[in-house]
């Protein structure tokens, strides 16, 4: 049993709060946040004179800040906010600040089960990453692209470990760059890094890594490939340790490298977004067969179908599925759920979530001002001024609906087979 | 007739550069550029070419220089890139030196001189091949490579550091809050309609802009959001030097940061090169067929607020103005008659320069030439006598200018030539005269 079964699942429509109108004394409300469990509906709002606090629901956390921004709530449902307090920085934690207050805090993220939080942080000018609170203590005169281990005990981060004068553009193609773990940096100094990653187990990083002006490729904890390639994009690890993919570009075209080897010729005009399934069996990423011709493939084989855009790639939890977003010129979005297109268009929409079984299939969608949720491919049967992304029980049986309608914000508990 | 030998300008860039290269390293990378990139449509341009001249007097340098043949587009294309096709890349090391202080300094990639090519070729593109073997052989202004240095490390041009973009807009949020207590600056708002990006000079040195596009934001009610992350930046100076692997970095962090917050279109601010690595450039490397999210100009944009009267003008800008119109989205765009309609929407008289519209005259300092910085300064005031002269029989104080490159560049000629006129964009015009509702 795991922290969404303990949720209310019972079928039926709950009013979480009655009005979203600003509570009395409140000079203004910010955009509404949901909580992953649809139980708590938050927004930041000013309370006097260059005083702001956050409500939730009807309530108003007792602190308050001289700023407060990028209200989001972790996935175990503790509610954060970047904050100022005497001019200096912090995250606060439902409504508690966490750590020193810093010069600086941004980017909070989260691990997917929410059990740790990372911001960047600077401290005199100078640049780290904070996990729990706790930022490195070796920091850096720049550091940024930062990533959090799945298991949330380790942090990773672009640095600029040697200075630069003004226009020193020789000393910048000698390699000014290194990949920071936990604050320690790789030996090795690099013309440009990018997005480190984790692998799952979080012992290992891959960056993209610009070796020379003209020469990119893959470093794992600080090796490059043999390889090198006219340009690279974000690696990913095989989830059983075989290796490291990322799309790489030769001769004009991508294909997708596996520890600096093809395992899918160069023959795309673009290739991004690689995931692996939960075995590492399959490989999946957004490909484009022709000029403006984007579509999905799964092991070097591209669905049927192609589209002018393909956006937000998302597999089920084991990987066998995958859904994307289509649109054209960011109008008449689509969703395609295994290469098959769902019935109608709309003016937005949101990632597909799979069911934890991965049988069923769920996103919001936006058209005319209006939100809907759809469950593999039909709508339920309200659409809403504004609607969050659906939750599956865990068993996948019901789907939970969050949204705001009538100035309410509503929590649906629905039968998937009802959709 | 001079010849560029003649007039070569030391830059630490193309020197060192120059000084690593070797006749074979040139002609390697020459044949691969041109076999893998280029393609047809250079041969094709190269092939047809009549050395008619037509294309002289469309190029301010060539008018700036009395006529000079040197300076001519053809003559630009035949001393460079049409040289190293006819000579399949087996030149001199210091030929290439000539040949980018050419494509990077006396062409500002504007393309005027294809409305007056008979056969419509387009210099520019030309031009820009040449650029990108010269920033395949290492051989770059130093100035310009260091902001696109800047846009690799940062993802914008001017090393702006991932906290002070945010701290930037916040500070300028405080600020607009003395004069409008309610006004908000919202970072990162999902769903918002739209994504308002700036280019890097914005938060590093003309907030005001940022202060004075939120403030007529909040005056029009716009539903609009600022990213906190890169991607900000839209502007693109890797794509001047030749680094089209950046660009396509860049256009991909720019595009996907507006797709992740789900907004509905992009409006940018008033830069016009910006729209060029969006709408044709960058978004084409990436695969795209067009713009993966549209992309309106603050021309359009504020063409849209005024005729919807969101924005209101109870006064118009006292005294006659002139319009500069940037390239990049007059020729680029067909931007002309909205520039125009939200000129007279705001000012009481207009007083057009000759030639205009798409028939205008570059500021000289487009393309990336102001980039390639102090040593090529004199470059672009010598190379644009024509637009001095142009600005100056206007008669006018005030030139309408929507495009930040072309505020550098007027800024200097107007200094160089002593015109005593003064660049505004149309933002700060606006924010000036609208109507601003009490305690908003």
């Amino acid at each position: 049993m795991g922290r969404i079964s303990s949720w209310d699942w019972e079928v039926g429509r709950k009013k979480v709060v009655d009005s979203l109108s600003p509570l009395q004394d409140h000079e203004w409300q910010e955009e509404p946040y949901v909580s992953p469990d649809g139980e708590t509906l938050a927004a930041i709002v000013k309370v006097g004179d260059g005083e702001f606090s956050v409500r939730t629901n009807d309530e108003v956390w007792e602190s308050t800040f001289e700023k407060l921004w990028f209200l989001r709530y972790s996935p175990d449902g503790r509610l954060t906010a970047l904050c100022q307090q005497d001019m200096e920085w912090s995250l606060a934690i439902d409504g508690e600040p966490w750590g020193d207050f810093a010069e600086y805090v941004w980017e909070t993220k989260f691990t997917r089960d929410g059990s740790s939080i990372a911001a960047m942080t600077k401290i005199d000018n100078k640049y780290s990453v904070a996990l729990n609170g706790t930022p490195w203590e070796t920091v850096y005169e720049n550091a940024n692209q930062y990533a959090l281990s799945p298991d949330g005990k380790r942090t990773a981060a672009v640095v600029q470990v040697i200075s630069l004068g003004q226009a020193d553009v020789e000393g910048y193609k000698k390699g000014v760059f290194s990949v920071a773990v936990d604050g320690e940096p790789w030996d090795g100094r690099y013309v440009n890094l990018f997005t480190p990653t984790f692998s799952p187990d979080g012992a290992r990083v891959a960056a993209q890594a610009r070796l020379t002006s003209y020469d990119y490729t893959i470093a794992v904890d600080d090796r490059p490939w043999q390889k090198t390639f006219q340009q690279v994009w974000e690696p990913v690890f095989h989830p059983k340790g075989a290796g490291v993919a990322a799309p790489v570009r030769s001769g004009g075209k991508w294909g997708v490298a596996l520890d600096g080897q093809f395992i899918w010729n160069p023959r795309y005009v673009q290739c991004l977004g690689l995931q692996y399934s939960a075995s590492g069996e399959k490989l999946w990423g957004v490909v484009a067969t022709g000029f403006g011709k984007f579509t999905v493939a799964c092991d070097n084989v591209p669905w049927d179908a192609t589209f002018p855009i393909v956006t937000d790639l998302v597999l089920s939890p084991d990987g066998s599925r995958a859904a994307a977003l289509t649109s054209e010129y960011n109008r008449n979005f689509r969703i395609v759920v295994d290469g098959r297109v769902w019935p109608g268009t709309s003016d937005m929409a949101w990632p597909v979530v799979f069911s934890p079984d991965g049988a069923n299939a769920a996103a919001v969608t936006e058209k005319g001002g209006r939100f809907h949720v759809l469950v593999n491919g039909k709508a339920y049967e309200q659409s809403f001024d504004r609607a969050f992304s659906p939750v599956f029980s865990e068993d996948g049986s019901k789907v939970l609906i969050r949204a705001i309608e009538n100035n309410s914000c509503v929590r649906i508990v629905a039968d998937v087979a009802r959709f | 007739m001079s010849q560029i030998a003649d007039r070569l300008i030391d830059d630490p860039g193309l020197a060192a550069g120059v000084a690593s290269l070797t006749p074979e390293r040139i002609e390697e990378v020459v044949t691969r550029v041109l076999k893998g990139e280029a393609g047809a449509k250079l041969k094709a341009y190269q092939e047809t070419c009549m050395r008619c001249g037509l294309c002289a007097q469309a190029c301010h340098y060539y008018v700036s220089h009395d006529s000079d043949p040197s300076y001519s587009p053809v003559s630009k294309t035949t001393e460079t890139i049409y040289e190293l096709i006819n000579k399949k890349g087996r030149v001199e090391p210091s030929r290439i030196y000539e040949m980018a202080q050419i494509a990077y300094t006396e062409c500002n990639l504007c393309k005027r001189c294809a409305h007056y090519c008979p056969i419509g070729i387009d210099t520019g593109y030309a031009m820009s091949m040449m650029r990108r073997i010269c920033y395949q052989l290492d051989v770059v202004p130093q100035y310009i490579r260091d902001t696109s240095h800047s846009h690799a490390a940062t993802m914008n041009q001017m090393w702006v550091k991932d906290d002070e973009w945010i701290d930037s807009l916040q500070w300028q949020e405080d600020e607009a809050r003395d004069e409008f207590p309610n006004l908000r600056i919202p970072l990162d708002k999902e769903g918002a309609e739209i994504y308002y990006s700036v280019i890097g000079p914005e938060p590093k040195f003309r907030t005001q802009l940022i202060y004075q596009a939120a403030a007529i934001m909040h005056v029009a009610g716009v539903d609009f959001t600022m990213p906190s992350t890169p991607g900000w930046d839209n502007s693109d100076m890797s794509m001047f030097v030749g680094d089209f692997e950046n660009m396509g970095r860049l256009k991909r962090s720019h595009f996907e940061s507006a797709q992740k917050l789900r907004v509905k279109k992009i409006v940018m601010g008033e830069c016009g090169h910006a729209f060029r690595s969006i709408y044709d450039m960058g978004n084409r490397w990436l695969g795209y067929a067009d713009m993966p999210v549209p992309v309106v100009h603050a021309v359009e944009f504020f063409w849209e607020l005024l005729t919807e009267g969101r924005i209101k003008i109870p006064k118009k800008l006292e005294g006659p103005v002139t319009i500069q119109d940037p390239c990049n989205i007059i020729r680029g765009r067909g931007l002309m008659d909205k520039l125009r309609e939200v000129t007279s929407m705001l000012c009481e008289e207009t007083v057009e320069m000759v030639p205009n519209r798409e028939h205008n005259y570059c500021c000289c300092a487009g393309g990336g030439v102001i980039n390639c910085g102090p040593p090529f300064k004199n470059v672009r005031m010598t190379g644009n006598k024509a637009k001095a002269d142009q600005l100056a029989a206007t008669g006018v104080h005030t030139i309408v200018c929507p495009c930040h490159n072309c505020h550098g560049g007027l800024d200097d000629i107007i200094g160089y030539y002593e015109l005593g006129m003064h660049p505004r964009f149309l933002g700060d015009i606006i924010y000036e005269i609208m109507e601003k509702p009490e305690g908003m």
